[in-house]
């Protein structure tokens, strides 16, 4: 993986689409007076949803790339074990998001750190400066590292699941972004919090919440819990398809 | 490029065999034959009904009050729109020549009490949190109505809180005349005058200089109408929480009152006033309080809620968009970009291209007949799926009780072949981001964020309204504006957001953007496919 020179790009992507998007989220938002409402730990990690189709893209191309040139072969003929190629192959990129993920995280919260103040977020307000000291802040920052490897381990398992790239990609970005599209035009409330409580992008993202959590349908860990079951059945698809399947 | 090295009869039979129509056909013929892209088609146009589907059979529209189901009325006014018609109405009967003049010499309000969190505090009795202030759009005046049915053709002239003077007629007709607000100090004279099916509205500062606003014809009044004075303000709507869960509009009823004197109505047959409500009560889909009206000798102080308006999108009316019918176009248009990509990398990992070019040196003429194939193709497709989808869905959510907009036919025309061409336009971008990047799962990533994601983060209030507004002018999602199916009147205090189904472009002129985008990315795709090697 270290050789193919689209995966340095693409951590870059990971880190500079997340850093860039955050900051202006958090440019954008204003908090005009105190009880506005706003979440500014949630504000400051929007990017988070462009990061995630970096990640995507970075997870399917590390199984999709050898599949499309035959290289696959060579692998599973060198590691006839194929369980272990996925499991390493998962290793790898988990390790790769959890590196990029932290920076880009680190970046946008620092980003929100200098701008929001400026925005009426104020200790007047009931605001204290974002920092990752308050065990919510903390929460949200490292669930949402946890949540960019995640949706690397749900892409990669969808990969080996129909080798092939582009299917992959759009499968993948079609979960994570139809089913708010979906919920938004359910009218019957009951469907509606199922549909937030099962989506895995707006599940995982309740990590994210700092305040208004009474509101949320489930809770945050409870939400990164929905991602991770995602991710444990599209790779457990993959290994299973790989085991039965000729490469 | 190349000298030309060929002989020319050699090159005339070139340029025969290696023509448009000929790339064309063997491009057509590759996508037909291939089963995966085929198949992909396929799913592309299911899902988008299959998914609008889903989201009317999971919608329930029951109306409960305690004393059981409720039945809403849901106005409609003489040009077929949705409205709101809710008003206090003191009235006599006017003939077909005569006229109303009235001087309004004050226009305050009551509006709820907003608490800081955002949200309204829930009164108690009928007057309990209200303090005084007004809506933008909080009026009162003179107007002249076919009769006391809600959606009846009107024309009337009045007083606003922040829009000056206005001369409004039929929900959707508004006409700006003299600026400021009503006071003792500096009241304003309004008049309107009837002469058969023709309204001219007139207003004045100081009761003896009249200009003439607008004059207007409503079509097929009757010979006896409703002329009188009224007071109307809208449901006051304050923004709150963002973030997935959605923003919440709460409204709250609003009171305006107009005081007005020197009352002359010409051509009404000599009796008394009468005074009515219109709209309102238990079937109202919008919360009205209740109006009144007391005279003492030529002052009539009238107070009265509601508002004499087209239902804006996303309003609060209690309707629903039938844009809501094609939710499904996210699922297939990522269906759409994933085959449109493959269309051109399958060719690029297969090798096959090498043999492409060399049937066809032209390379610009191979990437053309690709996205007309692959244009035409998801159009078909999704004008299918749309035809399907919209009449079917709105028969579904119909039968679980909602109530769909009513919306002109050529309107609906326009929401599926805009909805069907977003698609194709979408299908060429990633087409041509495809052969730019030549690497299928970039090139889809790149469609999807650029198309999909700015539509969900403006649609979910990730972002504050404004800068979802920016997003849905400047990246290609501002193409969704085709599915926007009631405009958004300037006379309507409304937030415009695309959860609401209102896009901060005119239809067309958000489709153009994708196309400007799609025609770049070809141009780039063009331009690289000449300078690189296969």
């Amino acid at each position: 993986m270290r050789t193919v020179p689209g995966t340095a790009w693409l951590l870059l992507a990971v880190v500079a689409a997340t850093v860039a998007v955050s900051a202006a989220a958090a440019a954008a938002t204003r908090c005009p007076a105190a009880g506005c409402g706003q979440d500014p730990a949630r504000a400051s990690l929007t990017g988070v949803y462009l990061g995630q189709a970096a990640v995507a893209v970075l997870a399917v191309l590390a199984v999709g790339g050898e599949y499309s040139t035959g290289m696959i072969r060579v692998t599973l003929a060198a590691m006839p074990r194929r369980g272990a190629v996925l499991t390493a192959k998962a290793a790898v990129v988990t390790g790769l998001v959890l590196a990029a993920g932290a920076v880009a995280v680190l970046g946008s919260v620092l980003a929100g750190r200098l701008i929001l103040p400026g925005h009426g977020f104020t200790p007047a307000h009931g605001f204290a400066a974002l920092s990752l000291g308050g065990a919510p802040v903390l929460r949200a920052a490292a669930g949402s590292v946890l949540y960019l490897a995640l949706i690397g381990l749900l892409s990669l398992g969808a990969a080996v699941a129909v080798r092939d790239s582009a299917v992959a990609v759009g499968a993948v970005l079609g979960l994570l972004y139809l089913f708010p599209v979906v919920a938004a035009v359910v009218h019957d409330p009951q469907w509606h919090r199922h549909l937030e409580q099962l989506a895995p992008m707006t599940a995982g993202l309740d990590i994210q919440a700092t305040t208004g959590l009474r509101a949320l349908p489930l809770t945050p860990w409870q939400g990164l819990g929905v991602l991770a079951a995602w991710a444990a059945a599209a790779l457990l698809a993959g290994g299973l398809l790989l085991r039965l399947r000729d490469a | 490029m190349s000298a030309p090295t060929m002989t020319p009869s050699r090159q005339a039979a070139r340029a025969g065999r290696g023509s448009f129509a000929d790339a064309l056909r063997a491009e057509w013929t590759k996508f037909r034959t291939v089963r995966g892209w085929v198949i992909g088609m396929t799913v592309a146009a299911l899902l988008t009904v299959l998914l609008g589907w889903l989201a009317a059979e999971g919608s329930n529209f029951s109306c409960q009050t305690p004393a059981g189901p409720c039945h809403l009325v849901h106005p409609v006014g003489p040009g077929g729109e949705a409205v709101t018609d809710a008003f206090y109405f003191v009235h006599r009967p006017l003939a077909r020549a005569g006229s109303i003049t009235a001087r309004v010499t004050s226009l305050t309000g009551l509006l709820p009490a907003v608490s800081p969190g955002g949200r309204i505090r829930a009164g108690q009795g009928p007057q309990a949190g209200l303090h005084p202030g007004l809506e933008p759009w909080s009026k009162g005046g003179i107007i002249v109505k076919a009769g006391t049915r809600q959606g009846a053709a009107y024309a009337a002239m009045m007083v606003t809180a922040r829009h000056g003077v206005r001369m409004q007629y039929d929900f959707t007709g508004d006409i700006a005349g003299l600026p400021g607000t009503a006071t003792a100090a500096s009241p304003r004279w309004l008049r309107l005058t009837r002469a058969g099916d023709t309204i001219t509205g007139y207003d004045s500062a100081d009761g003896r200089h009249w200009t003439e606003v607008g004059t207007v014809t409503l079509a097929g009044l009757p010979a006896t109408v409703q002329a009188g004075l009224f007071a109307t303000s809208p449901a006051a709507s304050v923004t709150t929480a963002q973030g997935l869960v959605g923003m919440s509009d709460t409204g709250g009823p609003t009171l305006a009152t107009t005081v007005l004197d020197d009352v002359a109505v010409r051509g009404a047959p000599p009796g008394p006033w009468a005074a009515s409500q219109i709209g309102g009560g238990p079937s109202a889909a919008d919360p009205v309080q209740g109006g009144r009206y007391r005279r003492s000798g030529g002052t009539f102080t009238v107070t009265g809620s509601g508002d004499i308006a087209p239902e804006p999108p996303g309003g609060a009316g209690s309707g629903q968009d039938i844009a809501q019918t094609l939710a499904g176009a996210f699922a297939g248009l990522i269906a759409a970009v994933v085959v449109a990509v493959m269309f051109v990398t399958a060719e690029y990992r297969r090798g096959l291209i090498r043999t492409t070019f060399a049937a066809s040196p032209h390379r610009g003429r191979v990437l053309a007949a690709k996205a007309v194939v692959i244009g035409a193709v998801t159009f078909a497709a999704g004008l299918i799926a749309a035809v399907v989808a919209v009449p079917l869905n709105s028969h579904l959510l119909r039968a679980h009780g909602g109530y769909l907009y009513p919306v002109p036919a050529l309107t609906q025309a326009r929401l599926m072949a805009g909805t069907a061409a977003m698609l194709a336009v979408a299908a060429v971008l990633a087409l041509a981001l495809g052969a730019a990047i030549r690497r299928s799962a970039v090139a889809v990533t790149v469609v999807i964020v650029a198309i999909v994601l700015p539509y969900l983060v403006a649609v979910t209030n990730v972002l504050p309204v404004g800068a979802g507004q920016w997003l849905l002018r400047l990246a290609p999602a501002a193409a969704f504006a085709v599915q926007q199916t009631i405009p958004d009147y300037p006379q309507v205090s409304n937030v415009c957001t695309a959860a609401g189904g209102c896009y901060p472009l005119a239809p067309w002129a958000g489709f153009a953007v994708l196309c400007a985008w799609a025609a770049a990315a070809l141009a780039l795709a063009a331009f690289l496919l000449r300078r690189r090697d296969a």
